[in-house]
């Protein structure tokens, strides 16, 4: 019965965004787009599984319910199944489609790694019209992808604006050579022959920069592997290509020749390199210093309690870890204290969340009480609570802490058009520079809500959960959303839409009120009975 | 609460009598239930200036058996097997903890996550002692209102919400089992102060049942199998046995006895060690007299005087056989059946002498004098009138209280943990010394203040002599309630009562008795108006010095320190820093050994095995650690080693001056370590009869291990290697570690842990001996020197 009721919520949402397409909106908000994109997939999926399982149960409660959302069904699967076929087809590389040049920018001044790519696309005359442009990534690279965003230039010059594109991964990996991974880039109006566009593709790979040598001890500097391609691995011909590496310091230790190679400061240049071939690759190596805070969170769990009286309270579980060279032998704290710029030069111990504004009664503490060495500063805009582990970390160090707040329940929640109530809430993990490996957010809706969904703009797991609070009787319904490798370009907003009744809000107030009430009632009938077995002599 | 009950429910006729009973009884709880709100907020001090989190030492070891037994539930608790402490011996947690205050706080936590109320354990533990503090002040409320009626009861209930020794041990956060078993205690001495009064069996079940909670909760509960059967034979022996007596006592020996063998902690011992004698022989001596008094209703005088005398020789005969059992049995125990606390209740002086570990607690120190201004406060000059007060008229109950004052008295003079038992005792007969005192003044005032008015108008005097009277009739019929409990059968009483009372209701008008005894109790009222501003002000200053108590003195946690400083607040938390670096950096199997003062504290927040804890069971074991911490490098590495020890931790606080440190503590790691391994001599490490670290200190001293673990490479910090504690420079400044690595130091210093250098590889060695033979090279042989494992 469940999974019927949760398909029609995803088909009402496939009707919103049919709605959507029908009013050909396509340079509208990106990422509602590729949210209702998302969930096309996920209902195909839903719907194939569910018409090999489910569908006994649907005809049989069909009789039941009225037949208008049963047919709606039908009329849906069948405009997902054409529209599943197109958007599987154009996978195969378009013969013409020529990079004519391409510049890829890779920053390497952070724990995590940040790639900018400039493609000048070409589709020559002789070909067709082309949709989707395919960026190509290695295995290891597409294992340690966290995201990755395009745009394109639209325009000329001065009225030059960047259209958000959406990106997929595209699931016949078979094609590409090598195990290559590819994302197909779809473009908002088709390239037709012999038209050029330029397109900015960015994204970010976590866990790429591998410390070596991999321990080291309170004095020494923390250097990094960086292992990347100089040409540009694509599907398409490359005429002509250039790679730059930025470094956080000019302390390089070594790095990968590929001529024409040349090194200014901080920074490599590898390139120009003209014609290469589709999916040609030649593998560099890039040895430097990265003292920059490693700070990984391998597991995040964040829980978002709606209260309708009036608060969101936020409660967020860190496991941290330092994610860089492990430490080796002693750590002396009077060197640490007393040659602070040589002595544990990639260790860290402040860290810094940006949290939403008019945050009240923030705490930080872990499983053995308070920690006492946090700073909040707010404005308007944002609230900024920098704390300290209760030491500070080095290589290989772990330490596990909570933050709690409460925000104003009108900052995030409100009413849609069709009555329903949603919660508009950050993705992602506030703290600034970090990885979290294993990010869980949970939502607790009030009790006595109903038919929530959420509605992220990527892909994430998701299932419902009940949870119960302050006494609570039917408990509250919980959306879990899980991913994994999530960095602070998912701190994007995302919503949870459910429907409420206020006159749940009462329910706990009433039970109090005749729990008491029973209470006295009970003591003014004790104190009214004789309950003694011996007749009292006194009457 | 019960009186009223019975009065709202008995007497129809006499309305307004009735009336104000009911509106008494509402103010009464009203009362009550401010004066729990008193003694449950004045104790939250600790969580307003500091935080919710468990105190101390010990509480972290009962937060750590509640978080258990709250995971795994009570079959597995009693099964716990606690392989984390004592290593390698680990240690019986279901068979040698007292399971009261974990029972307790577990069934709280888990009635509480029934309601779907998501408290977290340790919130419940910090929370359990204001709680009980609450219920300990009403059981006094009864405890009182037994002996000397209503007023007292309140009295004493609000001193005793807040006495600063209570204070001491209850306040949120300090979760130990004391503030639970002063709660038994109390309401134990009412169960069976009510059971005296009453004769009900009912409620000589109540009592054994509470005496068994009191056992689950303390070692303590000695005391009150003590103190009990004393009073029975005081009673006896001044002549007042009843029927009552034995109700009250008979029931909850052999209940309570059994109950009390239900306990793992105490198990045989209720029967076998001698701090139970005393109660079996008293009950033998009840049935005795009992018997004797029913002999003597069958007999006649003469047949009853034979009879003694027969029964006499032969139950002497009898009782030295017993008695000479009873001492061979005691003698053969080598410690002549008493554990070495009660020893050391019995003579001051024997802890010290024999058992160091004991003596090296501070709170096993006989108390001194302001201690007990500081605990009791203005209660010590109060408790004389207040026996003063027991003994007008001397009831049964009254003749308990002062009882009990006196054994407490003497007990909380050979260790300072006692004066908690003689808070209790001190709160209730400053309550009846204060409540009498205003008795008094206030009786005296408005009989004088009646004969003002009678003076200056006949007219108004008709009404205020009746509220006068009416006064006195309240405080009359107490007296004589407990003058008809002492006349009266046991079933007969409640009815007397009300007829008592009505009696008295309808004699209201003329109270010429009462008139009597007012004129003989008279002040004149400039007296009785200052002695009632004087016992205010008196009450002012207490209350005052308690809240400064529960708010300065008492509120620590002890785990963080703070202190305030020109730039405003400075927190110290560096325990809690190291604590959870062990947690999160070492292999969750290490062993930690350290003093035994941190083997609690270890096993609860960093949940590492420690060799050695409070529990301090083991004395040999704890001497290991000590002569480890006393011996130089190599032979305390080969003993850590030996225990499986992979980091060792000190608690420093020569940086910044924190008192309570390893070093300070270290005479009693050489005197429990010299206890048992003789090659640890206490002199080699005193320089004029004296512990000291500068440069006076001796060799030994220097180069134990102790020292080199504190004071490594301290020296750099400020160029001399001052220390703030001991306020001069240390001895030894410069100086290198060859088998131990500081792997961390906490923020100021307090904490520093070490980790065992591995042993060096055997096979490597011996082939660089070969190579020395050879003499391949001087730099490797040199090397070597310093390389102890060959």
């Amino acid at each position: 019965m469940w999974m019927r009721r949760e398909l029609r919520h995803l088909a009402m949402a496939r009707r919103n965004s049919l709605t959507t397409v029908i009013a050909d909106v396509w340079d509208k908000a990106k990422h509602l787009r590729e949210a209702a994109e998302e969930e096309e997939r996920h209902v195909c999926k839903a719907w194939k599984i569910s018409s090999q399982v489910v569908r006994p149960e649907t005809t049989t409660t069909a009789t039941m319910a009225p037949p208008l959302p049963t047919s709606i069904l039908l009329l849906l699967a069948v405009a997902f199944t054409v529209a599943a076929a197109t958007a599987t087809s154009p996978t195969a590389p378009e013969d013409g489609i020529r990079v004519v040049s391409a510049e890829k920018r890779i920053d390497l001044t952070g724990p995590i790694v940040k790639v900018y790519l400039t493609l000048k696309v070409h589709n020559p005359a002789t070909g067709s019209d082309a949709s989707h442009v395919l960026i190509a990534f290695t295995p290891l690279e597409a294992q340690h992808l966290a995201i990755v965003k395009a745009t394109r230039a639209e325009g000329k010059r001065k009225k030059k604006v960047y259209v958000p594109l959406p990106v997929e991964p595209v699931d016949l990996a078979a094609n590409a050579p090598d195990g290559a991974r590819l994302y197909s880039v779809s473009l908002s109006a088709p390239l037709r022959p012999s038209e050029t566009t330029t397109m900015e593709v960015f994204y970010v790979l976590t866990h790429s920069l591998e410390p070596f040598p991999a321990e080291i001890t309170q004095s020494e500097s923390q250097l990094v592997y960086y292992r990347d391609s100089a040409l540009l691995l694509s599907p398409y011909h490359v005429l002509e290509q250039v790679t730059y590496v930025k470094m956080p310091s000019n302390r390089v230790e070594s790095f990968t020749r590929v001529d024409p190679t040349a090194r200014s400061g901080p920074e490599v240049k590898y390139g120009t390199y003209k014609d290469q071939l589709p999916y040609a690759y030649s593998p560099i190596l890039v040895h430097h210093e990265n003292n920059h805070p490693f700070a990984v969170v391998e597991e995040l769990v964040r829980k978002v309690e709606i209260s309708h009286w009036g608060n969101v309270q936020v409660t967020e579980q860190y496991k941290l870890k330092h994610g860089g060279a492990r430490h080796k032998g002693v750590f002396s704290r009077l060197e640490y204290q007393s040659r602070q710029s040589i002595s544990g030069a990639s260790s860290f111990k402040n860290l810094l969340a940006r949290l939403p504004p008019r945050v009240h009664s923030v705490y930080y503490r872990d499983e053995i009480g308070n920690i006492s060495s946090s700073n909040l500063r707010t404005d308007s805009h944002k609230s900024e609570l920098e704390f300290e582990p209760r030491y500070p970390l080095f290589g290989g160090w772990h330490c596990t802490f909570t933050i709690g707040y409460g925000m104003p329940l009108q900052d995030f929640l409100f009413e849609s058009e069709d009555g329903r109530r949603f919660a508009n809430l950050t993705f992602g993990c506030p703290l600034l520079n970090t990885v979290v490996d294993d990010l869980t957010i949970k939502i607790v809706l009030p009790e006595g809500s109903k038919s929530p969904q959420a509605v992220v703009p990527f892909l994430t797991e998701q299932h419902l959960e009940t949870s119960y609070s302050y006494l609570d009787v039917v408990g509250r319904t919980t959306v879990v959303l899980k991913k994994k490798n999530v960095v602070g370009e998912h701190n994007v907003p995302f919503q949870v839409y459910y429907e409420f009744n206020p006159v749940f809000m009462l329910a706990e107030p009433l039970m109090l009120i005749s729990a008491a009430l029973l209470f006295f009632v009970a003591c003014i009938a004790y104190l009214h009975m004789d309950l003694s077995i011996g007749k009292s002599q006194a009457s | 609460m019960a009186e009223t009950e019975a009065d709202a429910a008995a007497a129809p006729a006499a309305a307004p009598g009735r009336l104000r009973n009911a509106f008494g009884g509402v103010l009464c709880a009203f009362t009550l239930i401010l004066i729990g709100v008193l003694a449950f907020s004045i104790r939250l001090f600790s969580v307003i200036k500091y935080e919710s989190v468990i105190h101390e030492f010990d509480p972290y070891f009962n937060y750590r058996v509640t978080q258990f037994l709250s995971k795994n539930g009570i079959y597995e608790f009693w099964n716990w097997f606690d392989d984390r402490t004592w290593y390698p011996l680990g240690r019986v947690i279901g068979g040698t903890v007292y399971p009261g205050l974990t029972l307790t706080a577990g069934s709280i936590w888990w009635l509480v996550n029934a309601l779907n109320i998501p408290l977290s354990v340790e919130t419940v533990c910090v929370f359990t002692a204001p709680i009980f503090s609450a219920f300990a002040s009403w059981a006094t409320y009864l405890l009182t209102k037994e002996a000397k009626g209503t007023g007292a009861g309140l009295m004493a209930a609000a001193i005793l919400g807040m006495v600063p020794s209570y204070i001491s041990r209850s306040v949120a956060g300090s979760y130990d089992n004391e503030a639970v078993a002063i709660f038994a205690l109390v309401f134990t001495f009412y169960l069976y102060v009510k059971t005296l009064n009453t004769g009900s069996l009912f409620y000589a079940t109540l009592n054994a049942l509470s005496y068994f909670y009191m056992v689950c909760s303390w070692g303590g509960y000695t005391f009150i199998i003590n103190l009990i059967p004393m009073h029975v034979l005081l009673c006896i022996v001044t002549g007042r046995y009843s029927s009552r007596l034995y109700i009250a006592y008979a029931p909850l020996v052999i209940l309570g006895t059994l109950l009390a063998a239900l306990v793992p902690v105490v198990g045989f011992n209720a029967v076998l060690t001698s701090e139970h004698f005393a109660s079996f022989l008293v009950f033998i001596i009840l049935h005795v007299v009992a018997f004797v008094s029913y002999i003597k209703g069958l007999l006649t005088p003469r047949l009853f005087k034979m009879a003694m005398t027969l029964v006499i020789t032969i139950g002497m005969a009898v009782c030295f056989a017993v008695v000479a059992i009873l001492v061979a049995l005691v003698a053969s125990s080598p410690t002549k059946g008493w554990s070495g606390r009660s020893l050391s209740l019995l003579d001051p002086t024997y802890a010290s002498k024999y058992i160091p570990i004991i003596a090296s607690v501070s709170e096993h120190q006989p108390p001194t004098w302001p201690s007990y201004f500081m605990d009791i406060n203005v209660l010590a000059f109060l408790v004389p009138a207040g026996i003063i007060s027991c003994f007008l008229p001397l009831s049964d109950a009254s003749s308990f209280m002062v009882l009990y004052l006196v054994t407490a008295v003497y007990f909380s003079g050979v260790m300072v943990r006692l004066m908690l038992v003689l808070a209790p005792a001190a709160c209730i007969l400053s309550g009846i010394a204060l409540s009498s005192a205003f008795d008094v003044l206030t009786r005296s005032m408005k009989f004088q203040l009646s004969k003002l008015f009678d003076d200056g108008s006949a007219i108004s005097g008709n009404g205020s002599t009746e509220g006068s009277s009416a006064s006195t009739v309240n405080t009359n019929s107490s007296k004589s309630e407990n003058k008809t409990e002492k006349s009266e059968a046991a079933p007969k009483e409640k009815s007397s009562k009300k007829n008592r009372r009505k009696e008295k209701e309808v004699t209201e008008s003329v109270p010429a008795k009462s008139k009597k005894e007012k004129r003989l109790s008279v002040l004149p009222l400039e007296a009785s108006v200052i002695g009632t501003l004087l016992l205010i002000i008196l009450g002012g200053f207490y209350v005052v010095h308690c809240v400064w108590a529960a708010a300065e003195a008492y509120s620590a946690p002890s785990i963080v320190l703070t202190s305030r400083s020109r730039e405003g607040l400075h927190v110290f938390d560096d325990f809690r820093e190291a604590y959870a670096w062990l947690s999160h950096n070492t292999d969750v199997d290490d062993k930690v050994a350290s003093w035994w003062d941190y083997g609690y504290q270890t096993t609860a927040m960093a949940n590492r095995t420690v060799i050695v804890d409070n529990n301090t069971w083991n004395n040999t074991h704890i001497a290991t650690v000590g002569t480890a911490m006393s011996s130089p490098e190599k032979a305390a590495w080969e003993i850590f080693d030996s225990l499986d020890v992979k980091y060792v931790l000190v608690v420093f606080g020569g940086l910044v001056g924190y008192p309570s440190d390893d070093i300070n503590k270290f005479l009693w790691m050489v005197r429990i370590g010299g206890g048992e391994f003789p090659h640890i001599k206490e002199p080699d490490y005193l320089r004029d009869g004296q512990y000291r670290v500068d440069a006076q200190a001796t060799p030994t001293m220097l180069n134990c291990l102790m020292y080199k673990l504190c004071y490594y490479r301290f020296v750099e910090t400020d160029g001399k290697g001052f220390d703030r504690v001991r306020g001069y420079e240390i001895g030894k400044k410069h100086f290198k570690l060859t088998h131990f690595e500081e792997v961390f130091t906490t923020h100021h210093w307090m904490v520093r842990i070490y980790k065992l250098k591995p042993q060096k590889n055997r096979i490597r060695a011996k082939l660089r001996k070969l190579k020395s033979g050879s003499k391949s090279s001087s730099t490797l042989a040199a090397g070597q020197k310093k390389n102890p494992w060959q």
